[in-house]
């Protein structure tokens, strides 16, 4: 944060007129700030905040939709949520730290290259990068189910190189299948949030020297050795950032469960989803949301803490 | 020898290029599929050359309906968005007040939520409030999750502007206003359109939140996942390629504009 105070950067104060008016602007002037953030902190506050209020009075309410729902402080159903659907739980954590894990793995080399090695070629690199956002996300996750669909090259070449035996004695496949499967998830959820790991990652790497690179060559260290101690370590606000941007949504995903997955892939986001939408069970929903955004938090906050980026927020 | 040794130093190429093939496969196949004739309703399998789909776009009921009730969300969201979150910008990056952590946090947490928590607790509110799901819920909802996106694009922008500028206009008699529309609001402009250029692309896209929100009211995302559940029409492929492409066209051309400029 910049030193640049209300003072430097006001008009020039008006001629000495009475003092009491000199007050009077002194005062107007000081609460300019609070006029430009009202409108936009109030659709916030309203919209978000209050809502997450309203959840969880919702989620200690019982009744039902014919007769009502009252606040009857019924923490039960916290308990039976997490009993109930623990097991999918588990799997969006999962899930959302896999596909996290092969996001910086994919991402990272990709980010390397637009940062050092694409020249002159890095306008289009990054063209090619940003540009499929701009077919819907649910267009090019449907795409996932022709190329991973049981007739497809890709089960055809797995299947004939016996690697699809391998990963479902691993239990990531089922038999000569590679739709309806975690796997098939997990790809979903690394493509669709791929680019969220990649930009924060470049932006991190494009700010690196090229110098220091040269410098670690002089002093002996091996390309390797290089990246060990002085790409990588530089880049960490941006894998931290990519890793928030990447895990955060993965977690409470439910299109890729839904559109590549079967029954045994549901993560709580589509449990949330029914709950809402199809059951209209609204005191277990919100239940499960306010444990949702709970665990995400406290997970988020550690792992800010231990990774030494606090200046992130 | 040579050749691995070419082939170690250009490693992290070939598995950068392998990244970039794997997200720009789906965008290939769905512009192919685009051209496909399938026999039942799905198309996921590939079955006959054809260019109906493409002499007739909006030949499916209520797609191209839903497609501009998008853009009409997109853009009011993106306006909306845009202005309240360039007023929050311009508080937090030139003033110190007291709220400014909680502002702060009240900024970031939007973005640091997932989806479907904000989406089923904005249904919530609106459940219990009362108010019929549709045009105007979807528009709060995406203005609400848009907002954030904003405020870090602009006040990153105006937060590296040098103060200096503005000390100068008005060191040359440069009134308030003048100062703000002729030397502030330019050097903030690249920020504000980073942010509304975001705005509207996660509105358009947005589905979760307007899943929760949007009531019988069916926007793009919701055609097309109702679709995934009744069966593909070939013409979702075929808008979603003119999309890309579309926005492909824009950035070369911007592009080659900048390029024009510098030379001349």
């Amino acid at each position: 944060m910049s030193a640049t105070t209300a003072a430097e950067t006001a008009p020039p104060a008006p001629p000495p007129a009475a003092p009491a008016g000199l007050r009077k602007a002194a005062r107007r002037k000081k609460m300019v700030p609070y006029w430009l953030l009202l409108p936009g902190i109030l659709w916030l506050v309203i919209f978000f905040a209050a809502p997450l209020v309203y959840q969880a009075s919702t989620s200690v309410q019982t009744g039902s939709l014919e007769e009502g729902f009252k606040v009857t402080w019924h923490f039960q159903t916290y308990w039976d949520a997490l009993t109930e659907y623990y097991p999918q739980f588990l799997r969006s954590v999962m899930y959302a730290a896999t596909a996290t894990v092969l996001c910086l793995l994919l991402g990272y080399p990709l980010a390397y290259l637009i940062a050092f090695r694409a020249g002159r070629w890095r306008n289009l690199v990054m063209i090619l990068v940003i540009a499929p956002f701009f077919t819907s996300f649910l267009i090019r996750t449907l795409a996932w189910k022709t190329i991973l669909s049981d007739s497809g090259p890709v089960v055809g070449v797995l299947n004939s190189l016996h690697i699809l035996d391998v990963t479902s004695q691993l239990g990531l496949t089922d038999g000569e299948r590679l739709l309806a499967t975690p796997l098939a998830v997990v790809c979903g959820l690394t493509y669709n949030f791929l680019p969220f790991m990649i930009l924060p990652l470049y932006s991190s790497l494009e700010r690196i020297d090229g110098r220091l690179h040269e410098a670690a060559g002089d002093l002996y260290a091996k390309p390797f050795t290089t990246f060990r101690k002085v790409t990588f370590p530089l880049s960490m606000p941006g894998v931290v950032a990519g890793t928030l941007l990447t895990f955060i949504p993965a977690a409470g995903d439910y299109i890729n469960a839904e559109l590549l997955g079967s029954t045994d892939q549901k993560m709580v986001g589509n449990v949330i989803q029914s709950q809402f939408l199809r059951v209209l069970d609204y005191p277990t929903a919100a239940a499960l949301s306010f444990i949702l955004m709970a665990a995400i938090l406290a997970m988020v906050t550690v792992y800010i803490r231990r990774s030494g980026t606090e200046d992130l927020v | 020898m040579a050749l691995t040794r070419w082939i170690r130093r250009n490693l992290v190429v070939f598995a950068g290029l392998g990244t970039l093939a794997y997200l720009i496969l789906p965008n290939v196949v769905v512009l192919v599929f685009s051209f496909n004739k399938p026999n039942g309703r799905f198309n996921y399998e590939w079955q006959r050359f054809s260019t109906e789909a493409w002499a007739d776009p909006c030949g499916v009921a209520d797609l191209c309906g839903s497609l501009s009730l998008s853009l009409k969300i997109a853009l009011w969201a993106t306006i909306g968005a845009t202005v309240l979150g360039t007023m929050i910008a311009f508080a937090l990056a030139r003033y110190r007040f007291r709220a400014r952590p909680a502002v702060n946090s009240l900024i970031f947490l939007p973005m640091a939520m997932p989806e479907v928590v904000m989406a089923a607790s904005l249904a919530t509110l609106f459940l219990n409030m009362g108010v019929d799901f549709g045009f105007w819920t979807i528009l709060i909802a995406h203005i609400m999750f848009c907002l954030s996106f904003v405020v870090t694009a602009v006040k990153a922008r105006v937060m590296s502007m040098d103060p200096r500028l503005e000390q100068a206009a008005q060191d040359l008699y440069a009134s308030p206003a003048q100062t703000f529309l002729r030397v502030t609001l330019p050097i903030a402009a690249p920020g504000i359109a980073a942010g509304a250029l975001l705005s509207f692309a996660l509105s358009f896209d947005d589905f979760i939140i307007t899943n929760f929100n949007a009531g019988s009211t069916v926007t793009f995302p919701m055609f097309v996942w109702g679709s995934a559940q009744r069966g593909t029409p070939v013409q979702i492929n075929v808008i979603g390629t003119a999309m890309f492409a579309i926005a492909v066209l824009c950035v070369l051309a911007g592009q080659l504009a900048g390029t024009r400029r510098k030379r001349s």
